[in-house]
């Protein structure tokens, strides 16, 4: 489903992904874990095609991504960003309607079939209620919680998440997720979610993806990879790790008053959300 | 999901609520910019009475039966005042249509014609003429001003976004600050231009305040080409807009093409500022105030907000150009800019007020 070859990619001088390669198998479900400034997000914008990498490859669908129209990748991948502030007015229907886009024919409007899909993901994320409200004034969970709902009605085969849910509550954050792995096991979608909780990775994920400085330090099960050693090492910070009670995964422990004392990187790749300079 | 989640038939009729409350709306806005166009007719240094008025004009479209119309009211009414009116109703739909654009692509309620230097790059081509002594030579019948004008904007434009691109990339608040650059610019060099040659200065002074003093149907028939292809780029990427209105990433993740999208909108709603500028000077607050009026009442999507909008600026500023006209006793005119900057800027004020406390944009 998707081939990236030793994708290289920054913004100005400042290098970000260096000799990045992995390959997703269709309806895999994919954590992308790591520090900040490891390049999470701008991975989730080289794939989603907004950045175009300095070097590299990158294949989506069997195409070249560069060979790609917006239209084109609209159709076959939804992103959901960390948060988006909406300043205008727009009624939540509306925007939900906005991942319609890519269907729409030049001058066709929007038609019965894409409301009732706009209608069918508003139900899944529970915002149905909101249809009528305007996005600028309903809580950031909720605005959140409707942009998901964007992302499902562009009925992707793959769903790029970058830190979708942080903003959620947990009793939102397990319905989400729980959708999304609904989406993965029953219409095979595809999904990369870039995530700090290792917890909910760890609950979710099949397969794991840590990056840190701009390049792939561990790729694997979770299961596999889920270990003390593994997860003090790429955060530099003692981790420990114990069985879920209920579902017998590994759920991620911390320590208080024991970092180790790694600089802090910065600038954090939540901040460069809004950049969409390229390379 | 909560057990009282709205059905789909309770979205569709929502939707269908809406589209209602867009077309009474449509339909009322319409309905008095035809009213307005009459009644405006009335207004002017010389008495007309309504019955004369409607002879006049009725003559003026060319229908001859009834009685013998008096030339000097027909003149008056159909040439002068309705030609104006005409005008004053084109240039505020354009100033309103692209101050909702701008505010769209620049995802800044704040923004206007203005924020990008368009019309000042305007001004300073019509002020360069007059300074060039072109001011009475003639081009389509409307004399070279109006040419200069729309040179003048485009110019500004280019160089916006010229200046606004960096590695090869156009960004909203680079674009902005490159904006007010270009507009600080050519206000110093228009200022400069009138130091030069005392002269003109009346005459750059009234390109800067905005005036219809002396407009006609000429100038009507020069923007009217300029204004209907801005209108007809902008209507066919009105949907695009929204999602612009979003935010840019969202925008190409959803499958926008956004370079291509966003250059179309911005030299449609320039080609709107222009037309409006170059017949009529500056005129401020009109492409700030009447978009955020009507977003505050039908919402943000651009295919109800843009016909409206461009409706109720006509109204506006028609209504503007009649007090401009008579708000003087001695019979002298007032820029219609200073009435616009005047009912403008406590209307403003009362808006940031209202926002302030938190009802929304």
């Amino acid at each position: 489903m998707i081939h990236v070859q030793e994708l290289t990619c920054g913004y100005g001088a400042v290098r970000v992904l260096e000799g990045v390669t992995f390959h997703v198998a269709p309806g895999e479900m994919l954590g992308v874990l790591g520090p900040n400034g490891s390049g999470k997000t701008t991975l989730l914008h080289v794939l989603a095609g907004v950045i175009q990498p300095e070097g590299g490859r990158v294949r989506v669908a069997g195409q070249d991504l560069r060979a790609t129209s917006a239209r084109w990748r609209a159709r076959r991948m939804a992103s959901v960003p960390q948060k988006s502030v909406v300043t205008f007015p727009f009624r939540t229907l509306s925007v939900v309607l906005m991942g319609r886009y890519p269907y729409l024919s030049r001058w066709g409007g929007y038609t019965l079939e894409d409301l009732d899909a706009a209608v069918e993901a508003m139900e899944q994320t529970g915002t149905l209620p909101l249809a009528d409200r305007l996005i600028s004034e309903v809580s950031g969970g909720e605005a959140q919680r409707v942009v998901i709902a964007r992302a499902l009605a562009q009925a992707p085969e793959i769903l790029l998440l970058d830190e979708a849910t942080s903003s959620l509550d947990v009793a939102r954050k397990i319905q989400v997720f729980d959708l999304l792995r609904r989406k993965n096991r029953e219409d095979g979608t595809t999904v990369i979610c870039a995530m700090h909780d290792l917890n909910l990775a760890a609950l979710y994920c099949d397969r794991l993806v840590f990056l840190k400085e701009g390049g792939i330090a561990l790729d694997g099960a979770t299961d596999e990879l889920f270990t003390s050693e593994h997860l003090s090492t790429i955060y530099e910070t003692p981790v420990m790790v114990s069985r879920h009670p209920a579902t017998g995964g590994p759920q991620a422990h911390f320590v208080p008053g024991r970092h180790v004392g790694a600089s802090v990187r910065s600038p954090g790749d939540g901040d460069r959300d809004g950049k969409h300079t390229g390379c | 999901m909560p057990p009282d989640s709205p059905s789909r038939e309770c979205v569709r009729r929502a939707e269908m609520r809406a589209n209602t409350r867009f077309a009474v709306i449509l339909s009322l806005l319409g309905a008095a910019v035809i009213a307005s166009a009459f009644a405006a007719c009335m207004f002017g240094r010389m008495d007309v009475p309504g019955r004369d008025v409607i002879r006049a004009l009725l003559s003026g479209f060319g229908w001859t039966g009834g009685a013998g119309v008096n030339e000097v009211q027909r003149l008056v009414v159909f040439d002068i005042r309705l030609s104006r009116i005409v005008l004053s109703m084109l240039v505020g739909l354009n100033l309103a249509v692209a101050g909702a654009v701008f505010q769209g692509i620049l995802r800044n309620p704040l923004a206007d014609p203005f924020t990008i230097g368009v019309s000042t790059g305007a001004a300073f081509g019509a002020s360069l003429a007059l300074f060039l002594g072109m001011g009475a030579r003639s081009l389509l019948g409307v004399g070279l001003l109006p040419a200069a004008a729309l040179g003048g904007a485009m110019a500004a434009l280019f160089a916006v976004i010229t200046l606004g691109r960096i590695e090869g990339h156009l960004r909203r608040d680079t674009m902005i600050l490159a904006g007010i650059v270009v507009a600080t610019f050519l206000s110093a060099l228009i200022s400069l231009l009138k130091s030069l040659d005392e002269d003109s200065v009346a005459s750059i002074v009234f390109w800067v305040m905005g005036s219809f003093q002396g407009r006609g149907w000429s100038h009507a028939v020069f923007a009217l080409p300029y204004s209907l292809a801005g209108l007809a780029m902008i209507w066919m990427h009105a949907r695009e807009l929204d999602i612009l209105a979003v935010g840019e990433l969202q925008a190409m993740q959803v499958g926008v093409d956004l370079e291509r999208v966003r250059l179309i909108l911005m030299i449609g709603a320039s080609l709107l500022t222009a037309a409006a500028v170059s017949v009529s000077g500056v005129i401020g607050f009109v492409g700030l105030i009447v978009p955020h009026l009507v977003r505050m009442t039908i919402g943000a999507e651009h295919r109800r907000l843009l016909p409206l909008a461009g409706l109720l600026g006509a109204v506006v500023l028609l209504w503007s150009d009649v007090l401009a006209r008579i708000l003087l006793p001695g019979g002298e005119e007032l820029p219609v800019g200073v009435v616009t900057a005047l009912l403008g800027g406590p209307f403003f004020c009362g808006l940031l007020k209202r926002h302030k406390r938190g009802t929304g944009l």
